[in-house]
């Protein structure tokens, strides 16, 4: 009995720094304002009753960063690198998607064409970052610096204006409220693609061949792996999920601006893997622990806004507490505690044996 | 043939010459920011296009970057190839003396447009720019206007540092100071980023406190403060509870107010092309400029949304 609980603690044993510090982060808000986990029920101004409240914010805003730290994870773990075009490439996903809509009228048919239109859009650059990273074998890195370098720029020709707007309820659904359901649409979404990559999890065995990839490549395609098939296919996920984040992101404000829209994103979505206890160097995976990471990342901005820190320094304020959780969670620092834990285990031990 | 393709380049070049000069009687170098910058851009840079076209008589060269040492190497560029003017809305302030030193030695005329350069005045014959500072004041003098007890701003700034944030604070920074019941709810910078200022704005209504006025320093953040207020369900614009206010024009701003759904949007002008070229009519026939000073202030307006109308979006609107 006391074997099982063993195993499965060291089973998910990676989640706990990701929870530990939203853990810690929630803990310090109760402190501090007890009043800031409270939800409302309102009224919005198309009429529906909705929630509201610092929770749901959090949740909320944390939505287009958790779907891109879901694919940022599978990249991660099957090519030991990271794709840092994630930002432009959800501007030119987004882009594409408003072009669609700008076609003609805005029903739900465009905007399942534009759903559709931006994913295959997205899913062509992640081939190509993909096929720089597993055909022609550069870093992920310099790969996909391409991408991040030129990515606003094809973002502005496809619609050619600044910031091109699409004003529609049906875009509000998205980005906001479903009339009648409390809930904010995103964090739907997000619950929605985790069920889709959990099922895609279960029912194939890309989780293991992507673990087994990242582990030791030489040896993975010894055993009949695919491998460059593998890393592509990571960074054609990726691309999907940067497609469902320009949408959300485009939808929350009815207009694109491929400047500003999830800029500097690429950053917080590794640190979300990172927090979620992944080896940034590839092999054995999480989602579940970037997701909370993305949470966790979330939640730290939206309290360092409820404190009033001003926004220049909210980035500052942020580095010191991802230094804390990354050393936190280093192997070093981890090994160090290990040690710690016996000795304490093994004193007390001794002691029983003393005291018997 | 290293001979051959010599006297063919220069031939080329004669004929591209002689063609050139009999298109137009006026060449101009334009060094600018690139259109896909902001939507203030694009209108400034269909502004000079506009302007300074054949039909007008002009021949112009232009030279986009967001970064100042391609400026220079454009404009040191438009030097050597001989145009008659150069006008620039410099990437950054400093660094053009060099540049504008060797323009007045070619005798070719500079005109500064949109942004100041922070050089000697005798490096340049005019600049028409905007002035920020002013549409801070035509702002605040517009909210004073509006007599409320109370003032409690949730003021949503650009990025730090820049003439428009600049500009648009400091008239407001100077009132809240001077009056007791102006008070700044929250002061952030959101970057000009949209979601950012939806942020900001959702956690002072999480945290419940009061307030009554967006000023936000450009149209897209206020855009996004609005996001936030709906999905509270807080009323907003002529009717309603919170006051939401903008800058830069844009169209679809501009319909917002019309719609009752903002109430004050200040101008940011971009159009400075047809001042240059009259300037630049007048160099040509041969008078003197007599400027009273040589910066010439775009004209610039404020609209409230009760008083708007669709001529004015067709007029002074930007972009779509």
């Amino acid at each position: 009995m006391a074997k099982q609980t063993k195993i499965n603690w060291s089973k998910h044993s990676q989640l706990i720094v990701p929870l530990l510090s939203i853990a810690l982060i929630v803990l310090f808000n109760a402190f501090r304002d007890p009043s800031f986990f409270s939800i409302e029920i309102t009224t919005n101004n198309a009429g529906s009753t909705v929630l509201t409240g610092n929770l749901i914010s959090i949740l909320n805003g944390a939505s287009e960063l958790a779907i891109l730290a879901m694919g940022m994870t599978l990249v991660t773990a099957a090519c030991g690198g990271q794709d840092i075009s994630v930002g432009a490439l959800a501007a030119i996903a987004g882009s594409v998607f408003v072009k669609v809509l700008r076609a003609g009228e805005i029903t739900p048919v465009t905007i399942a064409l534009g759903f559709v239109a931006c994913c295959v859009v997205a899913m062509a650059f992640g081939a190509f970052n993909g096929t720089l990273v597993s055909a022609f074998k550069i870093q992920p890195m310099i790969a996909t610096l391409v991408l991040f370098t030129c990515g606003r720029s094809v973002a502005y020709w496809i619609n050619g204006g600044a910031t091109p707007t699409v004003e529609s309820p049906l875009i509000n659904a998205i980005g906001s409220f479903i009339p009648g359901v409390p809930v904010p649409t995103p964090i739907l979404i997000v619950i929605v693609t985790a069920i889709v990559l959990a099922l895609v999890f279960r029912f194939t065995s890309l989780g293991l061949y992507t673990q087994a990839v990242g582990i030791n490549q030489r040896a993975a395609r010894l055993n009949g792996i695919n491998t460059t098939m593998i890393k592509l296919l990571s960074f054609m996920i990726l691309g999907v999920c940067c497609a469902i984040a320009g949408v959300i992101a485009v939808s929350r404000l009815s207009l694109i601006n491929h400047e500003t829209l999830l800029l500097d994103i690429e950053m917080d979505a590794i640190l979300a893997v990172a927090i979620g206890g992944n080896a940034l160097s590839g092999g054995k995976f999480k989602i579940a622990g970037s997701v909370l990471g993305a949470y966790a990342i979330q939640a730290l901005t939206i309290t360092l806004y409820a404190m009033k820190v001003p926004s220049t320094d909210v980035k500052a304020y942020k580095a010191i507490v991802i230094i804390l959780i990354v050393v936190i969670g280093s192997p070093v620092v981890k090994a160090k505690l290990s040690q710690l834990w016996k000795k304490i285990k093994e004193g007390k031990q001794g002691k029983e044996a003393v005291r018997a | 043939m290293k001979k051959f393709a010599a006297l063919l380049l220069a031939m080329l070049l004669v004929l591209t010459m002689t063609v050139g000069s009999a298109m137009a009687e006026v060449t101009v170098g334009i060094v600018n920011n690139p259109p896909s910058e902001s939507g203030y851009r694009e209108a400034n840079v269909k502004d000079f296009e506009a302007v300074f076209s054949a039909e007008n008589g002009y021949t112009a060269k232009t030279y986009y970057s967001l970064k100042n040492d391609e400026q220079l190497a454009a404009a040191q560029q438009f030097i050597t190839d001989g145009v008659d003017y150069l006008l620039i809305s410099a990437a950054e302030t400093t660094g053009w003396d060099a540049v504008l030193t060797s323009a007045q030695e070619n005798g070719i005329p500079v005109f500064l447009f949109d942004r100041m350069i922070a050089c000697d005045e005798s490096l340049y014959e005019a600049a028409v720019v905007s002035d920020m500072a002013n549409q801070g004041k035509l702002a605040v003098e517009w909210l004073i206007a509006q007599n409320l007890e109370a003032y409690n701003i949730i003021h949503i700034q650009g990025a730090m540092g820049s003439d428009a944030q600049i500009g648009r604070t400091g008239a407001l920074d100077a009132q809240v100071a001077a009056n007791d019941n102006w008070k700044l709810v929250v002061q952030q910078t959101a970057t000009w980023d949209e979601a950012e200022a939806k942020k900001i704005t959702e956690s002072v209504i999480n945290s419940k406190e009061a307030f009554n006025i967006i000023y936000a320093e450009n149209d897209g953040m206020a855009k996004g403060a609005v996001a936030a207020l709906d999905e509270a369900g807080i009323s907003h614009g002529v009717n309603g509870d919170v006051i939401v206010m903008g800058f830069d024009c844009n169209r679809w701003a501009l319909r917002e107010l019309l719609a009752g759904n903002w109430n004050y949007d200040g101008q940011c002008s971009p159009f400075q092309a047809q001042v240059i070229s009259d300037l630049i009519q007048k160099l040509e026939a041969g008078e003197a400029l007599n400027l009273e000073s040589k910066k010439i202030i775009s004209e610039e307006k404020g609209f409230d949304a009760k008083t708007l109308t669709q001529e004015d979006i067709d007029t002074y609107g930007l972009g779509e």
